[in-house]
């Protein structure tokens, strides 16, 4: 009994010698957050229907059905019957089909401008930070000007310089609005790192200047923009349905999409509530889903609230 | 011999657009021999860091101005191109600093942060430099090395990140290392340690070592030579033991009489030196410390007292203290 217990205890002490990087930290208090853990139930419920959507969803998003369309009469849209768990929509397709395969395209549209966004962020504010002096100075202001927009607004003009509205420009519209974002964050914590201790630690032991870039600042000045990601995320899926909303979304019909149906429901809104309230919560509920997780990834990568 | 390092009349003011340069250190002179032990002690604020961080070239370059020479062996480091420079930081000269957890990446294991030394300036493969690196961490007394080199900086003690730290800096063995306060931030037990450690490992590679503290007890034990700085000038230098024997400027004095002596009367006060850092008098036509020195004369606050070279000890006073005091 006795050995057993000591053996336990060593192992553990064991593992608490062992390397265990903050990620792993940082993972131990998520798990422990009840916020984090709804926020990521709704991820992972979201993602799971985005991905099976072609799976899951009984009809295709264009499909029109007969037997719905001849129910279709001003002030009046067939609602919730058998084989149409949710009824019809305005043009007698099947709107469960059509609000599951929508999550699709919201992922892909959001996940993608996030990551877009990204990519060029953390190159334009690596850049920025490291060298300082001009590069630092013109990159910044140019970052400032987007800054200034409102992100609608410059998602719209972005999306408006397109010939034709389509997936791909919106994805490139809604990515534009995150980069100064990311930019301007990696960019102030690298000018940070540059100062740290660490980092002059380093070049006092003549690491190369790439080194100290890549290895000692930039690793520890990516943390808030990680976190920012998460909640861009959240901004990037209401700024992708704004764009539908209001017109500039992918105009194949073949696909469906929350915030065009939104927009469509509008004429319709005394007729069936439904059609509207179903893609606007299913927007608001995945934007909080993004919220509440990358709130709590903030507060758990946060050196401050390590305990 | 010729010296190793040789700093010549170095001045280091920050400069502010709008307002006058603040000069941190003001004509410092001093040399290293090969294999040495130097003492650089002083009060906060004296220009003990801004010296070393000007030896090695790591402050920024806007807003400092830099005159003066460092010569070591040899080689002007203030002139050299900054990839000169790169390559002798870590090879020929290195640095240990004085707070050991934020001079260590917290992302990086601390093995691949001794690692990258070697492999950057000892040219080693992957392999065999981490097989040094766990015999690195083995010499500085870091027990079970081979699972440290995988441990996170946080997963150990400030003595072991000192350790650490001391390994990193010593991996090449360096010709010179720079130790700004490595002991400040730890315990008195385990200050003890890192200095015997220093010192023993100082002696086997035969690095020469300018160590740089605000604590005499530090210097006693294990420098050659002292230099004493004030307000960003050396006011007084000489070697351990008549340093500490018969200090002659005041500041000095001072400093070792406020020392606790264990053999002190009961009931005595501790003797202090008056007033602080920021009642310093310029040094242009001035002593720096004639506002808080109980031996102060007219003189002091109107001429600059020159150095004056006698009996192997630098002075930079117009009224020191007896040789025969004490």
């Amino acid at each position: 009994m006795a050995t057993t217990w000591l053996e336990r205890r060593r192992s553990r002490i064991d593992g608490l010698a062992q390397g265990r990087s903050l990620g792993a930290e940082a993972l131990r208090r998520l798990r422990r957050n009840p916020v984090a853990i709804t926020g990521a139930v709704i991820i992972g419920a979201f993602v799971i229907v985005a991905v099976l959507a072609p799976l899951l969803a009984p009809h295709g998003a264009a499909e029109a059905f007969p037997e719905l369309q001849e129910n279709l009469r001003p002030g009046r849209i067939p609602g919730p019957q058998e084989g149409f768990p949710l009824g019809s929509d305005q043009l007698g397709r099947d709107f469960l089909s059509r609000m599951i395969l929508a999550a699709r395209q919201t992922l892909l549209v959001g996940v993608l401008a996030t990551l877009i966004g990204l990519v060029i962020g953390l190159v334009i504010g690596t850049l920025a930070g490291a060298f300082g002096g001009w590069v630092d100075t013109l990159l910044m202001r140019v970052t400032d000007v987007l800054l200034a927009i409102p992100s609608l607004l410059l998602a719209i003009s972005v999306a408006a310089l397109a010939a034709s509205p389509s997936q791909t420009t919106v994805i490139i519209a809604v990515s534009a609005v995150a980069v100064p974002i990311f930019a301007r964050l990696l960019r102030g914590s690298m000018l940070a790192q540059r100062e740290s201790d660490h980092v002059v630690a380093a070049t006092a032991l003549g690491v190369k200047r790439r080194a100290v870039v890549l290895r000692h600042m930039l690793p520890n000045a990516v943390g808030p923009v990680i976190v920012q990601a998460t909640l861009t995320l959240a901004t990037a899926i209401l700024d992708a349905a704004a764009l539908s909303f209001l017109g500039l979304g992918d105009a194949d019909p073949g696909r469906a999409e929350w915030g065009l149906m939104l927009a469509q429901a509008q004429a319709y809104l005394d007729v069936r509530p439904a059609l509207a309230l179903y893609p606007a919560i299913a927007i608001i509920v995945v934007a909080l889903g993004f919220t509440l997780l990358g709130e709590s990834l903030r507060e758990a990568l946060d050196p401050k609230g390590r305990r | 011999m010729s010296a190793l390092l040789e700093v010549r009349d170095l001045r280091v003011a920050f400069t502010r657009r709008g307002e006058p340069d603040t000069v941190a250190v003001d004509g410092v002179s001093f040399e290293v021999d090969p294999g040495q032990v130097v003492g650089l002690v002083g009060e906060s604020g004296c220009g003990k860091s801004v010296t070393s961080l000007a030896i090695m070239r790591l402050l920024p370059a806007r807003g400092v101005r830099l005159t003066g020479s460092v010569t070591f062996d040899g080689t002007d480091l203030l002139t050299l191109p900054e990839a000169r420079m790169r390559e002798l930081r870590g090879r020929e000269m290195s640095m240990v600093f004085q707070d050991p957890l934020s001079s260590l990446n917290p992302v990086v294991p601390v093995g691949l942060q001794v690692t990258e030394v070697l492999r950057r300036h000892r040219g080693m493969g992957k392999e065999p430099a981490r097989r040094e690196a766990a015999d690195l961490l083995d010499r500085v007394g870091i027990p079970d090395p081979r699972r440290r080199l995988d441990s996170y900086p946080h997963q150990l003690s400030g003595g072991m990140r000192q350790r650490a730290l001391i390994a990193i800096a010593l991996a090449c063995r360096p010709r010179l290392l720079i130790a700004d306060e490595p002991t400040t931030a730890l315990d008195v037990t385990i200050q003890a340690q890192i200095l015997d450690l220093l010192g023993q490992l100082v002696r086997e590679t035969g690095t020469a070592l300018v160590m740089i503290t605000h604590d005499l007890g530090v210097v006693a034990g294990m420098c050659e030579t002292v230099n004493v700085l004030y307000a960003g000038r050396i006011v007084e230098r000489a070697r351990r033991h008549r340093l500490f024997g018969t200090p002659r400027h005041p500041y000095t004095h001072g400093l070792l009489r406020s020392i606790p002596r264990l053999d002190a009367p009961a009931g005595e006060d501790l003797a202090a030196i008056g007033g602080s850092v920021n009642d310093n008098l310029p040094w242009t036509h001035a002593c720096a410390f004639a506002p808080r020195c109980p031996r102060s004369l007219e003189r002091c606050v109107e001429v600059t007292p020159d150095p004056e070279t006698a009996g192997g000890r630098l002075l930079r006073c117009h009224n020191p203290v007896p040789a025969s005091v004490e």
